[in-house]
């Protein structure tokens, strides 16, 4: 917990909102998102789901301010709040790094996080970006080139990055693509630390059904407009969820427990999804 | 010994090692950000519109043609920079078209009248003809570039990286890339005549490369890539005065050297 007592904590409320209305984005005469309304509270986690070509990586680039869009993004805390104060991390989808880039992960903190050129290595940042890679178990990659990083070690050190200037808003597009089951595991709980501990707001794209049902406080099914919203259990009852990844087996007592979906389930969640390697390259040391 | 140092009994030769002392660090700062942002074959076209600024030059009557280059080449760059921010899918086929209709350009109002001749020297360059003067306006884009990298090199990293996330970290992207571009240019423009249009992409990109094989952290990178540059223009300088050829393409082979004594050396494919 000394992590948080290093962090101005804004006031542990629910009440800072990103408040989304009516977003559209549209790609000359192509809608690919129109009518988006979405509440997001800092303390929870909502996750988004939608097969490929739903708009999801969209909804975030335009959030990001990435893409045009319509509609509009509001920021509210218990002070009023602006947008302009509205922080956001940001960990991508992918980062194509070239093995022979002569980046170590203390420059990669030091390029995004800090003003002092990265050709001086100061001592007080190599410290701060230590403290940062702890939180995540990454402390030993401090050093290492980043091009040498396994799929799992990168992840990690890119949501110590974004979790480092404590942003009000997460957002992570599809951030467990490329690990295993057991990585996977260490990443949600690491989610909801964040999400207890740092009141952050978290969204999640994701495709892995299971985990988002689990651990999502919310969840937003995107089909180029919000088709259903609610807590996991809701959406996972809905008609629209069952056309899109087939029926999946609900019990009462699994959320936060074991998983209680079948083999069967479970295939046909991974035929869905067949493109997202879950456990192609993820080598993580200590998660 | 004697007979090296005589070397610097010749004027020419002093000033053309004063040269080759700034634009050594000067193009391997540059080399490093440039190859960092996968931008070589930007800067490759940047050389090419130098005729073309000649010609704008020449057809406005202007009397000093580093006017006209140093003009169309930071408005070429610029333009370059927001179309391809508009078609990130196609840069290399955009940044190709541009240099080629810029050469072309420039070609046909230079041969006009059967002179293209007089302009065949900015093909190859010329070190030892470099005068105090223009070893001034080097200093100065020289000094120039160092506050710049000084102020930049987080953001131009980050930015090399990923844009989104830089952007998500308050990095103004846009403007820094373009200040960035701009840079490039001027340094471009006003080192061509010594080093040549043909070679000056070699120069920039060589020691930079060179260096990436065997770095693992950006203060071995940008050290060794000064250092190479360096030694590679002394040495290119040097040689060529002693076997009596042109200077850039020596200095181009001794850079080539090193890049393939490192990729060697550094064992990676």
């Amino acid at each position: 917990m000394e992590v948080v007592k290093r962090i101005n904590r804004t006031i542990a409320c629910g009440l800072c909102c990103i408040k989304v209305k009516n977003l559209g984005v549209h790609f000359g005469s192509e809608t690919v998102l129109q009518d988006i309304n979405l509440h997001i509270h800092c303390g929870t986690i909502t996750e988004i789901i939608g097969k490929n070509g739903a708009g999801k990586s969209t909804f975030v680039k335009a959030l990001l301010g990435e893409v045009k869009h319509t509609g509009d993004i509001e920021y509210r805390n218990i002070e009023g709040g602006d947008k302009k104060n509205l922080r956001i991390g940001y960990v991508p989808q992918n980062l194509n790094i070239d093995k022979s880039t002569p980046m170590s992960v203390y420059d990669l903190f030091a390029s995004f996080c800090f003003k002092v050129p990265v050709l001086i290595k100061s001592k007080k940042i190599y410290a701060k970006v230590k403290d940062a890679l702890e939180e995540f178990e990454a402390e030993d990659l401090i050093d290492r080139p980043i091009g040498t990083l396994s799929g799992g070690q990168l992840q990690r050190v890119l949501i110590s990055m974004a979790v480092m200037d404590k942003p009000k808003l997460l957002i992570l597009d599809e951030p467990v693509s490329g690990i295993d089951s057991s990585g996977m595991k260490v990443f949600y709980d690491k989610m909801k630390y964040l999400k207890e501990n740092y009141d952050m707001a978290i969204l999640i794209v994701s495709h892995d059904l299971e985990y988002v049902y689990k651990y999502a406080d919310n969840v937003m099914l995107l089909d180029n407009t919000v088709v259903a919203y609610g807590s996991p259990r809701d959406v996972y009852a809905t008609k629209a969820f069952d056309d899109i990844f087939g029926v999946f087996t609900l019990d009462d007592s699994s959320k936060g427990a074991d998983s209680h979906m079948t083999d069967m389930d479970l295939h046909k969640r991974t035929s869905d999804t067949k493109e997202e390697p879950f456990d192609a390259s993820y080598k993580g040391g200590k998660a | 010994m004697n007979e090296f140092l005589s070397l610097f009994s010749y004027d020419f030769m002093i000033n053309a090692l004063l040269a080759v002392l700034l634009i050594g660090p000067l193009f391997a700062l540059l080399g490093t950000m440039i190859v960092m942002k996968k931008m070589a074959f930007f800067s490759d076209a940047l050389g090419h519109s130098a005729f073309t600024g000649v010609a704008v030059g020449v057809i406005l009557g202007i009397t000093s043609t580093e006017i006209s280059m140093i003009g169309f080449a930071v408005i070429f760059a610029l333009i370059l920079n927001h179309i391809k921010k508009r078609n990130p899918d196609n840069v290399d086929t955009i940044i190709s078209v541009f240099a080629s209709v810029a050469t072309a350009l420039g070609l046909c109002v230079l041969s006009f009248g059967g002179n293209f001749s007089e302009y065949s020297s900015l093909l190859v360059g010329d070190i030892l003809s470099i005068s105090k003067k223009e070893i001034l306006y080097l200093l100065i884009i020289f000094i120039a570039t160092i506050v710049f990298i000084c102020f930049a090199i987080n953001w131009l990293n980050a930015i090399s990286i990923n844009a989104t996330v830089a952007r998500s970290h308050n990095i103004k992207v846009q403007l820094i890339e373009d200040i960035f571009a701009v840079i490039i240019a001027i340094t471009v423009m006003l080192s061509i005549r010594w080093v040549g249009l043909l070679l000056v992409n070699a120069l920039l990109i060589l020691p930079a490369a060179s260096s990436r094989n065997i770095s693992e952290n950006m203060r071995e990178y940008v050290g060794y890539s000064v250092v190479f540059s360096l030694f590679s223009g002394l040495l290119g300088l040097f040689v060529s005065y002693f076997i009596n050829i042109a200077t850039g393409p020596v200095i181009v082979i001794v850079a080539a050297i090193i890049y393939f004594a490192t990729y060697i050396y550094g064992g990676r494919s």
